[in-house]
């Protein structure tokens, strides 16, 4: 059976009057690493979810080799040779099992296996599959204890047990750390010269230069592009999905105001570097760096999540040291949280009740919700941030990830305040609504600091006046955001004492 | 193989932008046909079932659980639960008893006491989950073992009525004050005499009152929210805890003025009596989820749930159904609730993606 490649042709998909995929042809070859890229509607999930057995095609036809591909359930999609690695990694792990028990859980379902586990056979098996994909783990170790990344690769390594001809990668970077990314493409690499074909979805440039083979555009169902060959077209592509170019950020930097934030000798741990930083009136200012480079522990030491270790912190010349969000709130300090989905939606709740949770008091009189006020303000921010819905009532998982996001940065905007922290506010948000919430925040920014954490580079030089580095918890270098020296700010990025690995 | 590919997929049912189809009718109005089918149903079967006495005697035989199921609301709309409900009640309605009976003290000392216990079991019950981070259903499932056997001690597992005899050989002087039996006997007149109940005037009182304030107030839309997402209610400021611990309260001392209606009504601290509640109550509050395809805890859903079940059983009884049928009933109502509830909201949410 030849299995060398996955055609698709004339694909068709309709959600009621709303076509998503009109006709889509596609050819993924074995052992190249097919990059996918799309604004969020372009109907990438749409196209994951039929080849993972999700959901059912409404027309066209998909052949593994010369096999038809006709998946009746996600299992049996699997069998059939095509694995899906989702975005979100804890769908692909368990994690109160060991690393074994992972690896090995799809065979433990089979009939074949027996009643009883054999833990030797087990161990023996998973140490097999551990060895080939390089995973430098002992399988003896509940995942409960594993980082992000380890899990990542451990969700892949469970998904090639089943040595599929395709491997669809939902997004794998997006909560990795430079270094972590690099150990998954050393392995997508691996996999690659074993001859498997793999699709790469993912929004990031720095990703796709190092991985890609070629380069998919979607835009509104269909191929806009294809890009092959020994030099890609990059701009290309981003032109191909967004139906025009990527403009270079014409980002004027602000003549900052005084002080706000004023951060003198701040330890954020007890074994961290002290560190100085200020942050001024209408400037925005991003903080990057590596992941655990201590980023999330300076926005919740503003918020009140963090005792810093020592250290003084100073709000408008008066001492700040929030013991809750609540208390931070009150004095003026806003945050949007990272990890929308776990730390910021009420998925209970519709669009205009998600902007509305931390002001209820300003809609309110003698604690009566006003929802006239409420949806008034509720339109307003939906007019303002140009939220695709059909109306403020609508749920917020109805949402596209960055039409969420604007949500959640609506939140924050009703009120005046005096800094205003995002925390990875690009999380899962597609090119234009980054672009739409990057410019709200700039427009916005007069009369307070801005403070935005970043992973990603690129984010920070669209957003930010000036970029703040942090390394092992300390702020280490500092740039204002103007003929900015790239290669300057990934060296510190990098770290002095810790030369193996760039960003790009 | 085209004809396969053709049909439909299976989970995401065609629906028209903006406009309802048969599926979201039927999960919005539903429960709520199906309870006026039913009510119908009993009127023309039913002889002497359609009627205002008939009417007064359902609510009255849904006041107590009806009270009871929305304090059980409120611990739900927080994402939380509370077992001890019922003991609660039948605790309050011992404690009201001998504060009366035994202690010989006036009603208003017996409700102040009832109604503080009711407060501060909720609290504990609070506590123990939020400070001591014990599960729910756990916490309030030792709350409950712990009142059904504290309310026993103090009359060594006897009853408590007028002029029992002590544990100390003596005889108990006090007697429930008049105002504390109307409390559970006392009917007004509206159209006929004697035919509204007080404990039904409670029941909606209650009713309304926990209605606003959890859909009109800010209090009760961030209770929504910690039941939501409690991680994403905290980062907006709010107080997860403490409101955690007001719906344990709420739920406590609702418990509570349930647990006095029932020693008005029966007379007697009756060791043996409101073993139902429990069960009743959460299977009214759960009931309420399907009513208008909310889908979540709701005091409307609930008055209406324990309604349903009322009528079910009025109906029922009138018909000459066996007593041992009625659990079997409830059991199925429930059941048939949860499906719409649970398989159908979701069919709906996943269509609209």
């Amino acid at each position: 059976m030849d299995r060398s490649f996955c055609r698709i042709t004339g694909l068709k998909k309709a959600f009621g009057e709303n076509l998503v995929l009109c006709g889509l042809d596609l050819e993924l070859p074995a052992g190249r690493v097919t990059a996918l890229m799309g604004a969020n509607g372009a109907g990438k999930s749409t196209l994951v979810k039929i080849l993972s057995g999700v959901y059912r095609r409404d027309g066209g036809r998909i052949m593994l080799g010369d096999t038809a591909f006709e998946p009746t359930s996600p299992a049996d999609a699997i069998r059939k040779g095509i694995v899906t690695v989702h975005q979100s990694i804890n769908d692909g792990v368990i994690p109160d099992l060991d690393v074994a028990s992972n690896l090995m859980i799809d065979r433990l379902a089979e009939p074949g296996w027996g009643f009883f586990l054999r833990r030797r056979a087990l161990l023996a098996e998973a140490r097999r599959i551990a060895e080939r994909m390089g995973l430098g783990i002992d399988v003896r170790t509940p995942v409960s204890e594993l980082g992000v990344a380890d899990r990542q690769l451990i969700a892949i390594a469970r998904a090639m047990a089943h040595e599929p001809a395709l491997l669809i990668l939902d997004e794998p970077t997006s909560s990795l750390s430079a270094a972590e990314a690099q150990r998954l493409f050393d392995l997508v690499d691996m996999l690659k010269a074993q001859g498997v074909a793999i699709l790469y979805i993912s929004h990031r440039m720095s990703d796709i230069r190092r991985i890609a083979d070629r380069i998919v555009s979607m835009r509104d169902g269909e191929i806009a592009g294809l890009f092959e060959g020994d030099a890609l077209d990059y701009e290309g592509a981003v032109n191909a999905m967004l139906g025009h170019g990527l403009t270079e950020t014409d980002l004027a930097p602000v003549v900052p105001g005084r002080a706000v934030v004023t951060l003198s000798g701040l330890k954020l741990r007890p074994d961290s570097a002290p560190f100085d930083l200020a942050l001024h009136e209408n400037e925005v200012v991003a903080v990057t760096g590596l992941l655990g480079s201590g980023k999330t522990a300076l926005a919740q030491s503003l918020f009140g999540l963090h005792r810093p270790a020592a250290g003084r912190m100073a709000l408008d010349g008066r001492d700040h040291a929030p013991g809750s969000p609540a208390e931070a709130i009150r004095a003026g300090v806003f945050m949007s949280a990272k990890d929308r989905a776990s730390n910021a939606v009420i998925a209970d709740f519709d669009i205009a009740r998600n902007m509305t949770v931390p002001f209820l008091g300003a809609f309110s009189a003698a604690s009566f919700v006003s929802r006239s006020r409420e949806r008034q303000t509720a339109k307003e921010m939906i007019e303002a941030l140009s939220i695709v819905c059909q109306s403020e009532r609508d749920g917020i998982l109805t949402l596209s990830g960055g039409n969420q996001q604007k949500v959640m940065l609506a939140r924050w905007l009703s009120q005046e305040c005096r800094i205003l922290v995002l925390d990875e506010p690009f999380q899962g948000v597609d090119i234009r609504s980054r672009r739409d919430i990057g410019d709200k925040v700039r427009r916005t920014a007069r009369g307070r600091a801005t403070l935005v954490c970043v992973a990603e580079l690129d984010e920070a030089l669209e957003i930010a006046d000036r970029i703040v580095v942090m390394h092992d918890h300390a702020v280490t270098a500092e740039f204002v955001n103007r003929d900015v020296d790239v290669a300057a700010i990934l060296s510190a990025v990098t770290g002095p004492a810790d030369p193996q690995e760039t960003a790009a | 193989m085209s004809a396969e590919a053709d049909k439909p997929a299976p989970m995401a049912p065609s629906r028209a932008p903006g406009g309802s189809t048969l599926l979201d009718l039927a999960i919005r109005y539903g429960f709520l046909a199906l309870l006026v089918g039913l009510l119908l149903f009993f009127a023309i079967f039913a002889p002497g079932f359609a009627g205002p006495r008939s009417a007064v005697f359902i609510f009255q035989s849904v006041a107590i659980t009806g009270i009871l199921a929305l304090g059980v609301t409120c611990t739900l709309v927080v994402g939380g639960f509370d077992l001890s409900i019922g003991s609660v009640a039948t605790s309050a309605m011992m404690l009201a008893a001998y504060v009366m009976v035994v202690m010989e003290q006036s009603a208003g000392v017996a409700i102040v006491a009832c109604l503080v216990m009711g407060a501060v079991i909720g609290v504990v019950n609070g506590l123990l989950i939020v400070k001591f981070k014990v599960p729910d259903l756990l916490a309030t499932l030792g709350m409950m073992f712990l009142l059904v056997g504290l309310q026993r001690i103090p009359t060594e597992g006897r009853s408590i009525s007028v002029g029992m005899t002590l544990p100390s050989g003596e005889t108990a002087e006090g007697a429930f004050s008049p105002f504390f039996l109307a409390m559970g006997r006392h009917r007004f007149d509206l159209v006929l005499e004697n035919l509204i109940p007080i404990s039904v005037v409670f029941l909606i009182v209650i009713g309304v009152i926990v209605w606003c304030f959890l859909e009109l107030t800010r209090h009760g839309r961030l209770m929504y929210a910690v039941g939501s997402n409690a991680r994403a209610a905290a980062l907006t400021g709010t107080n997860v805890n403490g409101y955690k611990i007001l719906a344990y309260m709420i739920s406590g001392v609702l418990a509570s003025v349930g647990g006095m209606l029932l020693a008005a009504r029966l007379g007697r601290g009756d060791i043996a009596s409101g073993t139902n509640l429990l069960l009743d109550a959460v299977a009214a509050a759960l009931i309420g989820f399907a009513v208008l395809g909310a889908a979540k805890p709701n005091a409307f859903g609930t008055a209406m749930g324990a309604l349903f079940v009322g009528i079910l059983l009025q109906g029922l009884t009138m018909m000459n159904a066996p007593y041992y049928t009625q659990d079997f009933v409830k059991g199925a109502v429930l059941v048939v609730a949860l499906v719409f509830t649970f398989a159908l909201s979701a069919r709906r949410s996943r269509g609209e993606t």
